[in-house]
């Protein structure tokens, strides 16, 4: 995991600040896309194979085939771990180990900006890891549409709406010991029970509302609209708002906080 | 006089129901090199944080360059430069890039900064690490950085806390000759330092603080004549007689103090005490006369040698 002690500053060009950013061009895109595409054959190709038999299964799905399905579950929870894990360790580092925010915070920049020029950073890499997936997705004809475009930014709302919160949490943790806790009952929960990979509604009803809670669900809805075609404007606009809501409540937690820890 | 540049009147930082800071006046002039002296826990670290603006004052008043930094943090943050206690560097980009990502920090245009950066790092003597990570420097490299990337934006006042701690005598030599080189060219320094030839060295006036008070101040040899005789006698006595051949030495020089390894004896003259404690049959394992120092005048202040 790569370590992010500083964040692109608060200025007219953030794009300028990022071109001297060597680690933008550094980070491994590769890995970013191997998980996915691994879930994309293990389940599409292998578990597609057993559910487009069963007659029946394109009605709950409301898909022409499995991997049609799966593919916006793909891009929004590569969003998720990612925009979870940048903002775990790299933010811990920030305040604790290399100290950089510190560095920022002697700056005429303040904590607003350290959180915001984090988050930018984290939707950056999202909107960046997305991509490379829809391109790979738009390779093949199963997987191929023009919903993957506005699925991208689908996905890079939802890592961001993961990010804030988890940052907050991160800014106050004494110690790293709750990141991996943080994985193992948030993301990685979410990820087989939040919606990705098959209805919700398989689900017991209070499982749903549990997933429902998090802002992952709703992402896969839009972009599942997107991608099938099968828009619902005004559904589209209650779960981004939803999700919308999760980012600013966690940056303005992540910015007092931040603030508390920085100018003490 | 022109205006001071800091004026701190009474000024007070307290964590919860711990005073670290315990109303303190203090004004710092343009030009000047001043330094907070004191052990760990004196409050020196406190004070600095608060002319940084970065920790908001508890009580009595604070202002830069006639501003207050609960009101103009960052605007008077845009005009001064930090060196922290520790480096708070980016370890994973190269020495420039940490430059450059900085000055933009300042807003600085991309093509200034990256100026200002060749010259700062000509003037820190790194200029030929230009494009090594930082992860790969040594100590003293890395501390030259932290002085270089506070310089980006042509900082008015030049905030030090604890330069040089941890560094080898060669390297602090070299960072004391920068440091003096930046107050030729005129720019205001606050430093904190429990090494007392540091504070010598480089000060041209400075405060002893103790727990949260400041207990004196002057010049380095305003507070020697003020604090101290001229000259001090060290005696090094056998393991665990210290105190039965000091009682002996009761009468001698002005005063004695009493060290875990050695006898100090604070006389004008040293040679002089010297002799009449050998006339009292004294026969220390070793024996220095030297001229007295800033340490002399912590001991007396503080109760207890900067070291602890």
């Amino acid at each position: 995991m790569a370590q992010h002690s500083t964040t692109p500053a608060r200025s007219a060009s953030p794009a300028g600040t990022l071109a001297t950013y060597r680690r933008l061009w550094k980070m491994n895109l590769l890995s970013s896309l191997v998980q996915p595409l691994l879930y994309l054959l293990g389940l599409g190709v292998g578990v597609g194979s057993l559910v487009d038999r069963n007659t029946g299964s394109g009605a709950v799905l409301g898909t022409s085939s499995y991997v049609a399905f799966v593919v916006p579950g793909l891009l929004v929870t590569t969003a998720m771990g990612l925009g979870a894990g940048e903002s775990m360790w790299p933010v811990m580092g920030g305040l604790k180990w290399q100290r950089g925010y510190h560095g920022i915070a002697a700056t005429p920049l303040d904590a607003r900006d350290i959180v915001l020029g984090h988050a930018t950073w984290i939707a950056i890499r999202c909107a960046i890891a997305a991509s490379a997936v829809a391109i790979v997705l738009a390779l093949f004809p199963d997987t191929r549409s023009w919903g993957l475009a506005p699925s991208v930014l689908v996905a890079m709302l939802v890592g961001v709406s993961f990010a804030m919160p988890i940052m907050a949490l991160s800014i106050g943790a004494e110690r790293d010991g709750m990141f991996p806790a943080i994985q193992r009952f948030v993301v990685i929960p979410l990820f087989l029970f939040g919606g990705a990979f098959y209805p919700l509604s398989q689900l017991p009803v209070g499982v749903q509302w549990v997933a429902k809670i998090a802002p992952l669900w709703h992402g896969v809805v839009v972009a599942r609209g997107f991608t099938t075609g099968q828009v619902d404007w005004p559904g589209v606009a209650g779960h981004l708002g939803y999700v919308a809501l999760w980012v600013v409540a966690g940056t303005a937690i992540a910015t007092r906080r931040m603030r508390g820890k920085l100018y003490t | 006089m022109p205006e001071p540049l800091i004026v701190a009147h009474q000024l007070v930082k307290r964590f919860g129901d711990f005073t670290a800071v315990d109303g303190i006046d203090v004004q710092v002039q343009p030009g000047e090199v001043f330094g907070f002296l004191g052990p760990n826990g004196a409050g020196k670290s406190s004070t600095m944080r608060m002319i940084g603006c970065v920790s908001p004052v508890t009580s009595g008043s604070l202002r830069l360059f006639g501003l207050d930094p609960a009101t103009h943090g960052a605007k008077i943050r845009a005009r001064i430069g930090v060196v922290p206690q520790l480096d708070t560097l980016d370890t994973e980009l190269s020495v420039q890039e940490n430059l450059w990502l900085y000055g933009r920090f300042f807003d600085l245009p991309r093509a200034e900064a990256k100026r200002r950066a060749v010259e700062l790092l000509e003037f820190a003597q790194l200029s030929d690490r230009a494009d090594s990570v930082v992860d790969n420097l040594s100590g003293g490299m890395k501390r030259r950085l932290s002085i270089a990337r506070s310089l980006i934006n042509n900082p008015e006042l030049l905030l030090l806390d604890e330069p040089t701690t941890g560094l080898d005598p060669q390297a602090r030599h070299v960072l004391w000759d920068r440091l003096y080189r930046l107050k030729q060219e005129g720019v205001t320094q606050v430093l904190t330092t429990h090494y007392m030839d540091e504070a010598e060295q480089l000060c041209d006036r400075l405060v002893v603080m103790d727990h949260g008070r400041i207990v004196a101040e002057g010049s380095p040899r305003s507070l020697i004549e003020q604090w101290s005789t001229r000259e001090v006698l060290e005696l090094r006595f056998p393991a665990g007689t210290n105190d039965t051949n000091a009682a002996q030495l009761a009468g001698i020089g002005e005063r004695q103090e009493l060290l875990p390894d050695r006898v100090l004896v604070y006389a004008h003259d040293g040679e002089a005490a010297l002799v009449e404690a050998h006339a009292r049959g004294l026969q220390p394992e070793s024996a220095l006369v030297r001229r007295a120092s800033l340490e002399d005048v912590f001991l007396l202040l503080t109760g207890r040698s900067l070291a602890d």
